[in-house]
């Protein structure tokens, strides 16, 4: 096991100029030894482009990687001493389950007896002990990916476990207990593992640091109730969480706050600069409150949703569209009325070009 | 129009693709096939499209018989998980092309008036492979709208797009949908995404069409503990009991008045959705204690696995929580929020809706 150090940049094209030319965009980041990682984000914004910069398949354009304080920017993949696990099943169709498990233990030589007990300990973890003796070839495509997980965490010895969006294929159903797996694989054998998904369940459950990136950006590091409450970036606050945060523009004047045509009293402890901004709320914080209530705004409703374990108000202020959450059990208000929504609260965020303020 | 399936099977070689069902899409709005994969979903689409034909039954579309009658007779607009365009021709022309097919006037305007309602109209000069999977999607979804066939089969269109583009595009295509008049049907694995489209949902499984009704219906009342297993993600809590004479009886000797059950039998399964259960106690709650083994974060919820003297528990928590692995916890729950099955797995009791009106 080993901490991962980058200080880097990486553009696919030459002389790299605005933002934009950069796949990623320069960035100093840690992984510490033992650590469970998540990199978090929609496809095209640097994520695998990070992991396969830490595997050794990419040379980063500029910048170095650093495996416990070792400069190993330009080794390869096989002298970093990492596993990897990929979306699709890499595994031997004509070997057994357990040779499947055992081949990366063998091709380093390590000595039956111990093959056999490491086997052992993670076919039980992934429950597949009762299928050591099977073929591979028959097996379902989640027992398959079961087997390139296995292979993946079987080494002891390994600097880091590099995670490629590894439960795509996997039936939703399973996808939470392999979750859990894994969740209590890193618990049991503490390896240094990242993980890279665009899925927020994956991220959140799994890492203890998420690293949400967006355009080649990490714009925030932080564990899962950081991003939740607090998200450092209006991206963080839309990407995470579902239906993402709501988002209303505002001006400040003073104590004085305008959204959509009303004004709002801001609590006297809460300085923003005077101007424009934008208010950040999440719909599971977005109460449906008496009218006239301090902090609250009217609002029509245009939808309501059953959604089984919660249901989904959609209502209008002004031209925004904003979302709140109640539990099955709260009265449901009907579309075409109109209700009072708690903009202001302690759970509100103010965000200036993107950043947060407050 | 009237799709109609009336006792529809597949079968291929020995093995039962489909069972006997027998389903009437409601015209105009959209059905959600949900089940597993190989719940028979992609094979029901493709009779339903007529790229197959049963191997008995009849299909019709607005009664008129139209079993075995191939794809292309049909008035059928699909849309795979793949993204399907065609290459060579720009995002614009693969729009228009089923529009030139039928020699229709005004073909510019169409495009551009479908690439708007798909946020696509800055890419029409492009090539497919020239956009990201979540706009060749849009791009396939515009030709499929193009059709405008009075039926449209999506079979897992957003499954390959990142789950932020998936809720976004499932969201415009509810809109679009409720717009239009087409029949629509979507098929899903996932039970948050059939809640989310609304309209109504058939439940699958291993080639069985187990029910079929309003979704939210069918969600909070499954017939069967089949369809309950099959419409719940995270999963029905499920605790055998026993009905005794002054109430039921859980395996770890619990008492529940969960009121009268119209069975003679005594064995039964308790369905527990996981959000009923609680961390804060109300009076006349069941306690139920044990260890916490994982704590899932979705961001909006936290998912908490308890193993429990009755088995083990998920309970849903809104926000974001944190629990120590192994650490003890005490959730709670409203006996009048239990669901009952029989020995056979037949629904006796499904909890009241209070906030529905």
């Amino acid at each position: 096991m080993a901490r991962i150090d980058l200080d880097i940049a990486h553009a696919y094209g030459a002389n790299p100029q605005r933002d934009e030319d950069y796949a990623l965009l320069p960035l100093k980041m840690s992984f510490a030894d033992g650590g469970a990682y998540a990199l978090l984000g929609p496809s095209g914004c640097g994520k695998t482009t990070m992991l396969n910069i830490m595997s050794g398949l990419l040379r980063p354009s500029s910048g170095t990687v650093k495996f416990d304080g070792v400069d190993l920017t330009h080794a390869s993949p096989q002298a970093r001493n990492i596993a990897q696990v990929f979306q699709f099943p890499v595994i031997y169709d004509t070997m057994t389950v357990a040779e499947n498990l055992a081949f990366p233990l063998r091709n380093r030589r390590v000595p039956q007896a111990q093959i056999k007990q490491r086997v052992g300990v993670i076919a039980e973890m992934l429950e597949l002990s009762a299928q050591l003796d099977q073929r591979a070839a028959n097996l379902s495509a989640d027992a398959k990916q079961k087997i390139s997980l296995g292979r993946g965490l079987v080494r002891s010895d390994v600097s880091a476990v590099l995670f490629d969006e590894p439960l795509t294929v996997i039936d939703p159903h399973l996808k939470w207990q392999l979750r859990r797996k894994l969740k209590q694989i890193h618990h049991e054998l503490k390896l240094t593992l990242i993980y890279v998904t665009h899925d927020q369940v994956e991220a959140l459950t799994f890492a203890e640091q998420v690293v949400v990136m967006t355009r080649g950006r990490a714009v925030q590091i932080g564990s899962a109730e950081a991003l939740f409450e607090r998200p450092q970036h209006s991206f963080v606050g839309h990407f995470i969480g579902s239906p993402g945060m709501n988002f209303l523009p505002a001006a400040v004047s003073g104590n004085a706050l305008t959204l959509a045509g009303q004004d709002l009293t801001l609590n006297a402890d809460l300085k923003l600069p005077n101007g424009d901004l934008k208010l950040g709320i999440r719909p599971e914080y977005l109460h449906l409150v008496d009218p006239g209530t301090a902090g609250a705004l009217a609002a029509q409703v245009t939808q309501v949703q059953d959604i089984g374990t919660y249901v989904l108000v959609t209502a209008l202020i002004g031209s925004h569209l904003l979302k709140a959450r109640l539990t099955p059990e709260q009265p449901r208000p009907r579309a075409g009325e109109q209700v009072w929504l708690q903009v202001l609260g302690a759970q509100t965020c103010f965000y200036k070009n993107e950043e947060l303020l407050a | 129009m009237l799709l109609s399936l009336q006792g529809i099977s597949k079968k291929v070689g020995a093995a039962n693709w489909l069972y006997e069902m027998s389903l009437d899409p409601v015209p105009g709005s959209v059905t959600v096939l949900l089940g597993a994969t190989q719940a028979g979903k992609t094979s029901l689409m493709r009779i339903m499209a007529g790229l197959d034909a049963p191997s008995l039954g009849k299909v019709s579309v607005d009664s008129i018989d139209v079993t075995g009658m191939p794809v292309r007779t049909r008035n059928v607009a699909m849309v795979y998980q793949q993204f399907i365009n065609y290459p060579s021709m720009t995002v614009a022309d693969n729009i228009a092309s089923p529009l030139k097919l039928r020699r229709e006037p005004n073909i510019s305007d169409r495009v551009q008036e479908l690439a708007t309602k798909l946020h696509i109209e800055m890419f029409l000069d492009r090539y497919p492979a020239e956009l990201s999977g979540g706009q060749q999607q849009r791009v396939a979804l515009a030709r499929a709208l193009a059709k405008a066939a009075p039926l449209i089969l999506l079979d897992e269109p957003l499954v390959n797009l990142d789950y932020k583009l998936r809720e976004e595009l499932r969201e415009e295509l509810s809109q679009l949908f409720a717009a239009g008049d087409a029949t629509v049907v979507y098929a899903t694995t996932e039970p948050s995404e059939a809640l989310l489209l609304g309209g109504y949902t058939a439940v699958m499984d291993a080639g069985e069409l187990l029910q079929y009704g309003p979704t939210a219906e069918v969600f909070h009342f499954p017939k069967s503990l089949r369809v309950a297993r099959a419409f719940s993600d995270p999963p029905m809590n499920l605790l055998s009991a026993s009905l005794q004479a002054d109430g039921v009886v859980l395996k770890s000797g619990a008492m529940l008045n969960i009121g009268a059950l119209p069975t003679s039998t005594p064995d039964l399964t308790l369905g527990v959705r996981s959000n009923a259960l609680r961390l804060r106690p109300e009076p006349g709650d069941l306690s139920l204690t044990g260890q916490v083994e994982l704590a899932e974060i979705s961001g909006s919820d936290t998912f908490v696995h308890l193993s429990t003297s009755v088995g083990e528990l998920v309970a849903q928590l809104t926000g974001v929580h944190f629990f120590d692995l192994g650490a003890s916890l005490t959730l709670h729950l409203n006996p009048a929020q239990v669901y009952a099955f029989d020995a056979k797995g037949d629904l006796l009791l499904a909890p009241k809706q209070v906030g529905a009106r």
